[in-house]
């Protein structure tokens, strides 16, 4: 293989990462950026994804399961996320670090209840037999390299996402609420928008696209009860980057995070990826505090 | 705070907890110990989160820091010239790597743990606040740093042990650590750094600088408002916490005999805020007793059923979070405060009074119905 193809390769795991840790951190930064809220137990949101795929797959008829999987995700961390914030994050409104702390809590109970019902090595899902193989280049620079359907599904699957929640965010009255209660909370509740219930509604469509992310990852890894935590920290990372509020943000800081490690780890071991990722954010927010992607404002922040 | 006027109950504490060896077995007097140690941790904390506002989920690495810096040299106290510790001759290597060596002289891994956590906390708490990034950037900042470490250090197995982390160790400055006398020493060291920990803490906060700290976690931009730079603030009491947190790794490595990944992690970094979150987040005195709490809570469940600790860990965040959020100490020291104290015996005494005086009442009540009743009795008769 030559060094092009070895690079266009890290570049497309890089890519294909960078879309997982969209799907993932799409939620928690809307649900940051409206609420000033982190959802540690987010990354859960991915392990009920994948775990309810997987039921999906081994219990409904074999046609419509592949689909199915996909719904049941979505539909089940989305309820989830919806219960969550009904009954713990709303209590907590205006005090973001105690809210960090009780949905950590949520989580390590989750994981945990993972792990006594589904025991703590992971349990596979089989993609269907059309996601099976993938493209190979054959002869040329670029001869050897592979791309997997499962993962080009995965990059579709995160662009389709996030053609959706644009569409959502930028054509719909909801959207409309949304960009409102963002910029000004009063303002907005003072002109009637009913910002709790927005809340709540972007909450539980963070929660439900963490689902979506799981199902994808249950394709390409096993589904353990720490899927989540492998992954969580990464998204927060993109969070960081990103920006407040801003689906162009995460979508850059995704990618950039992505193509990092990726290509970190054509020069080192993962292990030093991870603490060079973390010394390239806090160097990153020496330039840009807040981020790619700012919206002005005149207000003092307090976050 | 008024350190001056609670100070017979905080002494009254420390000689309890100094007689302990005497009632308690040496097996209980070790984890007491252990837990001692880890108190120092969680003091840091109430002085960064509860006063400063600073939540750090990465409290880890700082005791990490210093565990790993003593460990390192009790592991090459007996060594000689040229030879190297045990792991690293199974994995390989056949001399000392150069940053291994200084920490032959005790000197150095005493500097070390006091030096370098504070430094590495400082700075890093320097460096993100300087540019005013909010608090949950930085907990989660500190939470990937948790991450980065641990498996930094599980992956570097030749130079660090691993996942087993560093342990085997025979003695420190030529006292034999398994001996029971050198044991009770290090308890009353241990308990000796916990009360200058302490007291330093109740002067800090209780000094100009503590106050500017509540001001800031407060209302950060109105003290910016008032001509302080904010940045250097959090940054000290965030070296302060790294340094408790350095000295509280060694103690413990000393008193377990073992340091590894699995104490400096995201889960243990987080477990380390459930302690003081029981306990108190602004309250000293509720930090370590939250501290002893939360560990023997854990010790007590984790031997009976090892399944259950996770669920009770994320039951005690989410009940302490919504219905106690000042922890016990949030109980307690209201109930410790001299004009309470006197105020209960006040009400205590005149309660008392009133009893006695309506039971006397009653009693002759009873004694004049009785009569009159004797009364009748000889009437109808």
């Amino acid at each position: 293989m030559s060094e092009y193809a070895l690079l266009l390769g890290q570049l497309f795991n890089g890519i294909s990462v960078a879309s997982i840790l969209l799907l993932a951190a799409l939620g928690l930064a809307l649900s940051f950026g409206l609420m000033g809220v982190i959802n540690m137990s987010h990354g859960e949101m991915l392990m009920l994804g994948g775990y309810l795929s997987f039921l999906t797959l081994r219990f409904a008829p074999a046609r419509a399961a592949f689909a199915l999987a996909f719904v049941a995700a979505f539909f089940g961390a989305g309820v989830f996320g919806a219960l969550l914030e009904v009954t713990l994050i709303r209590r907590l409104y205006g005090r973001p670090l105690d809210t960090l702390l009780a949905t950590w809590g949520v989580s390590l109970a989750l994981q945990q209840a993972a792990r006594s019902i589904f025991g703590p090595i992971g349990v596979e899902v089989t993609a269907p037999k059309w996601l099976a193989g993938s493209i190979t280049v054959k002869g040329g620079a670029l001869g050897g390299l592979n791309f997997p359907f499962v993962r080009l599904f995965i990059i579709g699957l995160a662009v389709a996402v996030l053609v959706v929640m644009w569409a959502i965010i930028t054509r719909t009255r909801l959207g409309l609420c949304v960009r409102a209660v963002h910029q000004d909370r009063d303002m907005a509740e003072a002109l009637g928008v009913r910002t709790r219930l927005v809340d709540l509604v972007m909450f539980s469509l963070g929660t439900a696209i963490a689902g979506l992310a799981g199902a994808a990852l249950a394709l390409i890894a096993p589904v353990t009860p720490t899927v989540g935590q492998s992954y969580i920290v990464y998204a927060f990372m993109v969070v960081i980057l990103g920006g407040l509020g801003r689906l162009l943000g995460t979508l850059l800081a995704a990618v950039l995070v992505g193509l990092f490690s990726a290509s970190v780890q054509i020069f080192t071991s993962v292990s030093f990826a991870d603490v060079l990722l973390l010394t390239f954010v806090i160097a990153f927010i020496q330039l840009r505090p807040r981020g790619i992607m700012v919206v002005r404002t005149r207000a003092l922040e307090e976050a | 705070m008024n350190g001056g006027k609670r100070l017979p109950y905080y002494l009254a504490a420390l000689l309890i907890l100094a007689l302990a060896p005497a009632y308690l077995s040496s097996y209980e007097l070790s984890l007491l110990g252990r837990f001692l140690a880890l108190s120092i941790l969680s003091l840091g904390l109430v002085l960064a989160w509860g006063r400063g506002g600073i939540l750090s989920l990465g409290q880890g690495v700082f005791f990490g820091l210093g565990g790993y810096a003593l460990a390192m040299h009790l592991k090459l106290e007996r060594l000689g010239a040229g030879e190297i510790p045990d792991f690293m001759e199974w994995s390989g290597l056949t001399s000392l790597p150069w940053w291994w060596a200084p920490f032959r002289s005790s000197a150095v891994a005493l500097l070390a743990v006091v030096l370098v956590p504070p430094a590495f906390a400082g700075g890093l708490a320097y460096l993100v606040f300087r540019r005013r990034v909010g608090g949950v950037y930085f907990a989660l900042l500190t939470q990937a740093l948790a991450l980065a470490f641990s498996t930094l250090l599980i992956s570097q197995q030749k130079f660090t042990g691993g996942f087993n982390g560093l342990t085997d160790f025979n003695e420190l400055f030529g006292f034999a650590l398994g001996d029971p006398k050198v044991q009770l020493v290090l308890y009353w060291i241990t308990l000796a750094f916990l009360a200058s920990a302490f007291f330093f803490s109740d002067w800090l906060l209780g000094t100009h600088f503590g106050k500017l700290l509540c001001a800031i976690r407060d209302g950060e931009n109105r003290v910016r408002f008032l001509g302080y730079d904010t940045a250097p603030c959090k940054a000290a009491i965030f070296a302060l916490a790294g340094l408790f947190a350095g000295v509280a790794g060694a103690l413990f490595t000393l008193h377990a005999g073992v340091i590894s990944p699995a104490m400096v992690g995201v889960v243990p970094s987080i477990e380390m805020v459930v302690w003081v979150a029981v306990g108190g987040r602004e309250s000293l005195l509720g930090a370590v007793i939250g501290t002893l709490a939360v560990n023997m809570g854990k010790d007590w469940i984790s031997s009976a059923t090892p399944e259950l600790w996770l669920f009770v860990m994320g039951a005690l965040f989410v009940m302490v979070v919504t219905i106690l959020p000042r922890g016990i100490g949030g109980l307690l020291e209201p109930l410790l405060q001299p004009e309470t104290v006197r105020y209960y015996l006040k009400i205590g005494r005149y309660g008392l009074v009133r009893w006695l005086g309506l039971a006397r009442r009653e009693i002759e009540a009873g004694q004049t119905g009785s009569a009159m009743k004797q009364e009748q009795v000889e009437q109808n008769a």
